[in-house]
């Protein structure tokens, strides 16, 4: 099974692709109409907490974060497929990443725009977001530099605005090529305007090799250090449950994890959809398979260290937490996170599994599911039962306002993606292009080793 | 002496390495290799052995961005805390260097990605005015050469173009 077929003539990736633009399958308009209506309700859900307050969220002591925080740290999770992609897996001169990396960075700019929404409405007061930006406030106090919070805001904003300058940089030759063969008429002079006069000279290829490289190479300790800082803003805190070492990878592990299985996801979506089964091909997505299982392994091992520096740390509020999250009120959706984090990747394992389609859609929506609860079982339990028995609350359930946001975020970006993936090339053209190529070149060379051999 | 365009359109890239292979070794009178541009669909490494090492000084941008983001974040957060000494402190240092470091590492990050991107425009001479000797099918699948010349040396060069198996020769006065 090849990753792609070395005699792809160029002139058809160019039309495939651009055909993407053009007329994708009549899913992606349902999912489009979906995702608008998915959107809809968050901002009705927005709306109506805006105007009543944020008790309608039922967000009250103990329970401040809810699921809204913890829907924060799921995108932010997401929003390291693109990073794993593009960047590592460019380093390591991967090049079956060529034909998806593109999605998966678009992936990342977008998760992170779903997330910095939740900094902004678990707050209530939206206005009041920029307490958490370097600015003084009327009586010249600048806010606390040592909060974790405040170094959250500076990684999300450096993460979500060098993803996007990556994203596009990377985009540019691609956005030529659309120039060149768009019709006259409002796209052709968007592409005009953002590619920039590329001509593909020695000159820019040249630099653009040394920007892509350098930019990739500022992203992955960058990537690190957002999960790592999100970790902190539980890990640096007193509360049991949170004050745990290992936290920072355990976050990193788990985002990188819930980012391959988005990636899968969009992936058999995407290859449907605008019809890219010769570039989206079997043997890749096998890759992002065994990819995705080997981080579900370091994600298990992890979540045992966890567990295993907890029962034995002599913290007997941690360790309570710990039972409360095994036996308590929060019991199925634990038992739900370890099933669908934990075992559920064991499928993965069987080859036959692998390249099965249907399987893998499921399996990816079922990891995705378990990372989700993963980062719910995080925030509250460890709310419900603190230090002080007079604070605890074991039966505060989000209300139906939190559940709405929550289906919204997953509106607002899929419609993103969607309305990208329709304006923007979705699969890399150039990168395509040089991946056909290099291996028509080695293809070439083994045959001719061959022919000349005794 | 009048200088003029010429581009030259070839099916693949091992015809327009041989020609220009041929072009420097032919030392032609009014051309100077360095105004020979090579077009392409994509990157080929390659081309560096052909017409020389010629240095991508972005990485001086990164440098310098890098750099100056860090610096700029450490002393914008340190400069804030130093209104602390105002303030009660507890003992507590009024500039902590171990907190401090996260939000320097970020700057220096967003310093060195932003200032790369602006090298890279700059290095790269975007944004840039379409050449009026360009073709499509440069960004398609064919390998465009561009070079400048004085007139009386156009012959010479198409000649050798021609020799190569040049697809097409687009030619325009110069500015």
């Amino acid at each position: 099974m090849k990753d792609i077929r070395e005699d792809i003539a160029w002139a058809k990736i160019n039309k495939d692709v651009l055909g993407s633009l053009e007329n994708p399958r009549k899913l992606y308009w349902v999912i489009l109409f979906c995702a608008f209506a998915a959107f809809g309700v968050g901002i009705g859900c927005e709306v109506y907490q805006y105007q009543t307050g944020l008790g309608v969220a039922n967000l009250n002591n103990p329970h401040a974060w809810g699921l809204y925080i913890s829907t924060f740290i799921f995108w932010i999770g997401m929003s390291h497929s693109g990073t794993l992609l593009s960047a590592i897996l460019h380093l390591m001169h991967a090049d079956w990443r060529k034909p998806i990396y593109r999605f998966a960075e678009a992936m990342t700019t977008f998760s992170l725009m779903t997330a910095g929404l939740f900094v902004m409405v678990h707050i209530g007061r939206l206005w009041q977001f920029y307490y958490s930006l370097p600015y003084p406030d009327e009586r010249g106090i600048w806010p606390n530099f040592q909060s974790p919070l405040l170094w959250d805001a500076m990684a999300i904003f450096t993460y979500l605005s060098s993803s996007i300058l990556f994203l596009y940089v990377g985009m540019i030759p691609d956005l030529a090529i659309c120039r060149d063969n768009m019709h006259e008429g409002w796209r052709k002079k968007l592409y005009t305007l953002l590619s920039l006069g590329w001509e593909g000279t020695d000159r820019q290829w040249r630099n653009f090799r040394v920007t892509y490289l350098t930019i990739a190479c500022f992203l992955i300790p960058l990537a690190v250090s957002v999960h790592s800082i999100v970790a902190a803003d539980f890990a640096m805190s007193q509360q049991p449950g949170w004050h745990v070492t290992s936290f920072p990878p355990y976050f990193v592990a788990g985002a990188l994890y819930s980012g391959c299985s988005g990636i899968i996801t969009l992936f058999i979506i995407l290859r449907y959809v605008f019809k890219f089964e010769e570039y989206m091909t079997l043997s890749i997505l096998k890759k992002i398979v065994r990819l995705t299982f080997a981080i579900a392994m370091v994600w298990t091992y992890l979540n045992a260290v966890e567990f295993a520096s907890v029962w034995y740390s002599s913290d007997q509020a941690s360790k309570d937490i710990l039972i409360q999250k095994a036996t308590g009120t929060y019991a199925p959706f634990w038992w739900g996170m370890i099933f669908c984090g934990s075992i559920v990747p064991l499928t993965l394992a069987f080859k036959r599994a692998q390249t099965s389609i249907p399987m893998l859609f499921a399996v990816s929506l079922l990891l995705n599911l378990g990372m989700w609860l993963e980062r719910w079982m995080i925030i509250a339990p460890t709310f419900s039962h603190g230090y002080y028995p007079w604070t605890w609350d074991h039966d505060q359930w989000p209300s139906l306002v939190q559940w709405g946001m929550v289906f919204g975020s997953f509106g607002w970006f899929t419609m993103l993606f969607m309305v990208f993936c329709k304006v923007f090339p979705s699969v890399s053209m150039y990168e395509v292009k040089e991946m056909v190529y290099h291996r028509s070149l080695h293809l070439k060379k083994s045959e001719t080793a061959e022919q000349g051999a005794p | 002496m009048s200088q003029r365009h010429l581009l030259a359109l070839f099916n693949n890239f091992e015809d327009a390495e041989a020609a220009i292979y041929e072009l420097r070794a032919a030392n032609i009178k009014g051309f100077n290799f360095d105004d020979l541009t090579l077009k392409s669909p994509i990157e080929h490494h390659e081309v560096e052995n052909i017409l020389g090492q010629r240095s991508a000084k972005v990485q001086w941008f990164t440098l310098a961005g890098a750099l100056m983001g860090g610096l700029l974040g450490f002393f914008l957060i340190s400069g804030a805390q130093a209104n602390f000494y105002a303030q009660m402190k507890g003992g507590k240092p009024i500039v902590p260097l171990p907190p401090n470091f996260v939000l320097t590492f970020e700057m220096f990050v967003l310093g060195g990605v932003f200032i790369s991107v602006l090298g890279f425009l700059i290095c790269a001479g975007l944004p840039a005015r379409r050449s009026p000797l360009y073709s499509a099918k440069v960004s398609e699948d064919q390998i465009g050469i561009l070079v400048k010349a004085d007139e009386p040396a156009m012959a010479k060069i198409k000649g050798v173009f021609l020799n190569h198996g040049v697809l097409e020769i687009q030619e325009e006065a110069g500015k």
